[in-house]
């Protein structure tokens, strides 16, 4: 079957298209080459319309355990947003933490077709590809969380060598069918379950004697060696506390050069100047990743209204608890492995350390230069539930809608943050990078996130309204594999997206340290910590996508 | 267009544990908690009190795999924990292993036990208590439990909500959890939640991350409409709600259904001991056994898989559900 969309103006940053006027060819799923003279199937006339690749998520809490908590603590939060079973949809619910299903259909209706889970415990991985797996539409895949759990920590404190961590790694990642390594609080969260509070980038664990410097060099090493695309996914020491940019700064140059990906940079941005002990890092961390060309970033914007924080980092999550709107939340310790916090929060447009957040978000996407190295989340639902996307993607297009809101916030965080000052605004092609071709980049999709010949034909068509909210809220059409799965904002057609995973080589050895480790210590044998690929193709639900990796160096 | 495809067949879900899963949800969904797991408690803790059972009953691996390992990562390798069992007439011999040091026991009615964590929760902060005795616990008792707990690196407070009064579980369950809470500003204490069988925990787990609520769920509107009160189906059966209902039982032969006059259909094992006959009785095969599965284990983070090691023939419940679905 071929189809062909005519006409469109395209966005495709990794071919260089900038709202070039071109067709666009498809045949079993994938964009192919022109075919002039060819029988079409299927034609689509896009006169005037904007196209881009499906928009990927890499960064959404949409899978795993401390996201199903947070469903379970907050039925207020489902309450008024039910949604009924439809012909073709099945029923959920849900604001800030919505059902799998819901959110699964949600994402298409915004035009993405993929969503990559940061923070996968490998003692709950089998449960967090449950629950993409019941994510419908988008494809997806997950981070593995390491720099926390017990063995890794063994391994360094011991100084084992380098090449057998670097096996451990690789096994986690394919144990856990892992797309990527996150780092949460690294050590933290261990840390933590010893009674620390604070565990800075120099500061020693109390039992290993490790920092956090030696463990992001260490997995960030590690995974530059395997060939993994994604650099190390760091989340940072002392998330959300104020002169926390202090640290941010510092594990950037800690970096030396190696790749790291910080996430949610906002939490991590602040200062400790003024009346409030509260100010804005943004203009130093912006600076210094314009500089630092290894460094990627994505910013976990927070918007205004009620969300829930859902994170690994259990040491400051339970400093946030104070926080909690409304006052009910969950710390957890995980399995020699991990953790959880998750704490309510709402967020408010007249509250000053909020408003300033909001402002810090914003700051660092307009001062930071290369696009290709920032990536537009929310950090849903932590700064805010994803389908606020549109409204961030008009308050970085339009100048004018961005001074009016911030005329309504706090007056004192308006006056703190630079933000009134930015006159940048966002061109579409800079928004296709920052929401397709970026990640798919760094993730190492390598038919994700364009539209040349051999791409998945996942293509989101908008129209081109000069209220980008309203565009990017309700796309005229999208397609996932070559077939139309949402018309004018709608679901038309339900699918199962895929799993992507990346395979690091290792020696098998590595096992033998793990067997005597899981049968000394854990609860669960070995074998069943391992997901089995048949655990993911379940039936007609699921498929898995093995990314390719590059060559191991050592 | 008809706006959802199941009208004739609307309906609540529920597990037959649905009632003590909701002394944990309701204190979850007012309070929430600070909360261990099965391989972090049998690595770290050093105290353990355990409220209302030995845990013999619902629980009867835990005290060789998690409370007496053969080696934890963080105890000295003779180190021993001190186990405390609050409730009526727990046997502490029951309580036994090598790991297993000092096992003390509090002796208090079932109900009462929530009174007991009031106590030490305010003796902990400092308060004066008049009574030289409460719930027949003596002050001396709940303030040498008091100094155990300032001594403890890691505490771990574990119970079975089904083993709870119910009419107290609620109360006793937030009394622990809060008292864990006070703890947690300058040491370390989380809870652990046991009990779980017949799927409870994986029953849960799906129902909410499908839905958005851990279950009590009804479809009557074609949206998930969560209320745990009006849809518990013990309560619905009581009061003649529902015109059928549909029991699945495929893991223990025992869990048979409620005694009810409705019609009744059942996806059973072959081996389900009925009260009475079903209206029409389906065999299903038991994961783990018949076919594949995967299982949420009772601390709610850790899922295992589930082999096939027989092959009787006999379907999954999903596949029967299915097929029901596509029939309607």
């Amino acid at each position: 079957m071929l189809t062909k969309l005519t006409g469109g103006t395209v966005y495709d940053p990794m071919h260089g298209a900038n709202g070039d006027v071109r067709d666009i060819w498809i045949e079993d799923g994938r964009i192919v080459a022109p075919r002039p003279g060819a029988r079409v199937d299927q034609e689509y006339g896009l006169k005037g319309r904007v196209v881009m690749a499906g928009a990927i998520d890499p960064h959404t809490h949409i899978g795993g355990g401390k996201m199903t908590i947070a469903r379970m603590m907050l039925p207020e939060d489902h309450a008024g947003s039910s949604v009924a079973a439809t012909e073709l949809t099945r029923a959920g619910c849900g604001h800030a933490v919505p059902s799998t299903l819901t959110a699964g259909y949600h994402y298409a209706e915004m035009g993405y077709t993929a969503c990559f889970e940061p923070a996968m415990l490998p003692a709950n991985a089998r449960q967090a590809h449950m629950e993409m797996g019941d994510t419908p539409m988008v494809d997806k895949g997950a981070f593995v969380m390491l720099g926390s759990d017990d063995f890794f920590l063994r391994l360094l404190a011991e100084r084992r060598d380098f090449a057998l961590i670097k096996d451990y790694i690789a096994w986690t990642m394919h144990a856990a069918q892992a797309l990527a390594v996150k780092v949460v609080n690294p050590g933290g969260i261990s840390a933590f379950k010893f009674n620390q509070r604070m565990l800075d980038l120099d500061e020693r664990h109390v039992h290993y004697g490790v920092t956090p410097r030696d463990i992001i060099l260490t997995l960030a090493r590690g995974l530059k060696d395997l060939g993994v695309a994604h650099p190390l996914h760091l989340h940072g020491c002392n998330l959300g506390v104020p002169g926390n940019v202090d640290t941010t700064i510092a594990t950037i140059e800690a970096a030396e050069g190696v790749p790291i990906h910080l996430t949610h940079i906002q939490f991590h941005s602040y200062g400790t100047e003024g009346d409030m002990k509260f100010s804005s890092g943004a203009p130093r961390v912006a600076e210094l990743v314009n500089r630092h060309k290894n460094v990627s970033i994505d910013i976990g914007q927070v918007m205004f209204g009620q969300t829930c924080t859902a994170s690994g980092d259990s040491m400051k999550q339970y400093g946030n608890t104070k926080s909690a709107h409304p006052k009910k939340w969950v710390v957890m310790d995980i399995e020699c492995d991990a953790g959880c916090g998750v704490v309510p929060m709402r967020y408010k447009d007249k509250s000053f350390v909020n408003a300033l957040q909001w402002a810090i978000g914003l700051e660092t996407f307009l001062l930071v230069d290369d696009p290709w190295r920032i990536f537009l989340t929310t950090d849903h639902p932590n700064g805010a539930p994803f389908y606020t996307y549109p409204h961030l993607i008009r308050l970085l297009m339009d100048r004018a809608f961005r001074a009016e809101q911030l005329s309504r916030i706090h007056p004192a965080a308006a006056a703190a943050s630079v933000l009134g000052s930015l006159t940048r605004e966002y061109s579409l092609y800079e928004i296709a990078i920052m929401t397709r071709a970026g990640p798919a980049r760094s993730l190492g999709l390598a038919d994700r996130g364009h539209l040349g010949p051999g791409a998945s034909a996942d293509i989101t068509v908008y129209e081109d309204d000069h209220n980008r909210e309203r565009m990017f809220e309700k796309p005229a059409l999208v397609f996932k594999n070559g077939e139309l799965i949402v018309k004018a904002g709608r679901i038309v057609k339900v699918v199962q997206g895929a799993t992507h995973v990346m395979r690091p080589d290792y020696d098998k050895g590595v096992e033998k340290d793990l067997a005597s480790y899981f049968s000394r210590y854990h609860t669960v044998a070995m074998e069943n910590f391992r997901l089995a690929d048949d655990e993911i193709i379940d039936g007609d639900k699921g498929s898995i996508i093995v990314q390719p990796c590059g060559a191991r160096v050592s | 267009m008809r706006s959802w495809p199941w009208r004739s067949a609307r309906g609540i879900v529920d597990h037959a544990a649905g009632s003590s899963i909701h002394h944990n949800i309701r204190i979850l969904q007012s309070r929430g908690w600070v909360m261990s797991t099965l391989t972090e408690t049998r690595n770290r803790a050093d105290l353990l009190i355990v409220l209302g059972t030995t845990l013999r009953d619902t629980n009867p691996g835990f005290w060789s795999r998690i409370g007496s390992p053969a080696e934890a990562m963080f105890l000295a390798a003779d180190e021993t924990r001190t186990v405390v069992l609050i409730g009526d007439g727990l046997d502490a011999t029951e309580v036994a292993g090598a790991r297993i040091g000092d096992v003390v026991t509090l002796q208090c009615p079932d109900d009462r036990i929530g009174d007991v964590l009031g106590a030490l929760r305010a003796r902990l902060k400092g308060a004066q208590i008049a009574e030289r005795e409460l719930a027949g616990v003596t002050l001396a008792g709940i303030d040498g439990l008091a100094a155990r707990i300032a001594k403890a690196r890691y505490g771990v407070i574990a119970w079975a909500p089904g083993a709870l009064p119910a009419a107290t579980a609620d109360l006793t369950i937030e009394r622990a959890t809060e008292l864990i809470k006070d703890l947690s500003r300058a040491q370390r204490f989380a809870g652990l939640a046991l009990g779980g069988a017949e799927g409870a925990t994986t029953a849960v787990g799906v129902c909410t991350w499908q839905s958005g609520y851990p279950l009590r769920v009804s479809y009557e509107s074609g949206a998930p409409d969560y209320d745990p009160d009006r849809n518990a189906i013990d309560r619905c059966l009581a009061e003649g709600e529902g015109d059928l209902l549909i029991w699945t039982a495929s893991i223990s032969p025992d869990i048979v259904p409620p005694a009810t006059t409705l019609p009744l259909i059942v996806l059973g094992t072959p081996g389900l001991a009925l009260d009475r006959p079903a209206d029409v009785f389906i065999p299903v095969g038991t994961p783990g056994l018949d076919h594949k599965g995967r299982m949420i284990r009772v601390d709610g983070v850790v899922s295992l898989p589930l082999k096939a090691v027989t092959n009787a023939g006999l379907p999954r419940v999903a596949d029967v559900a299915a097929a029901i679905k596509a029939a309607l």
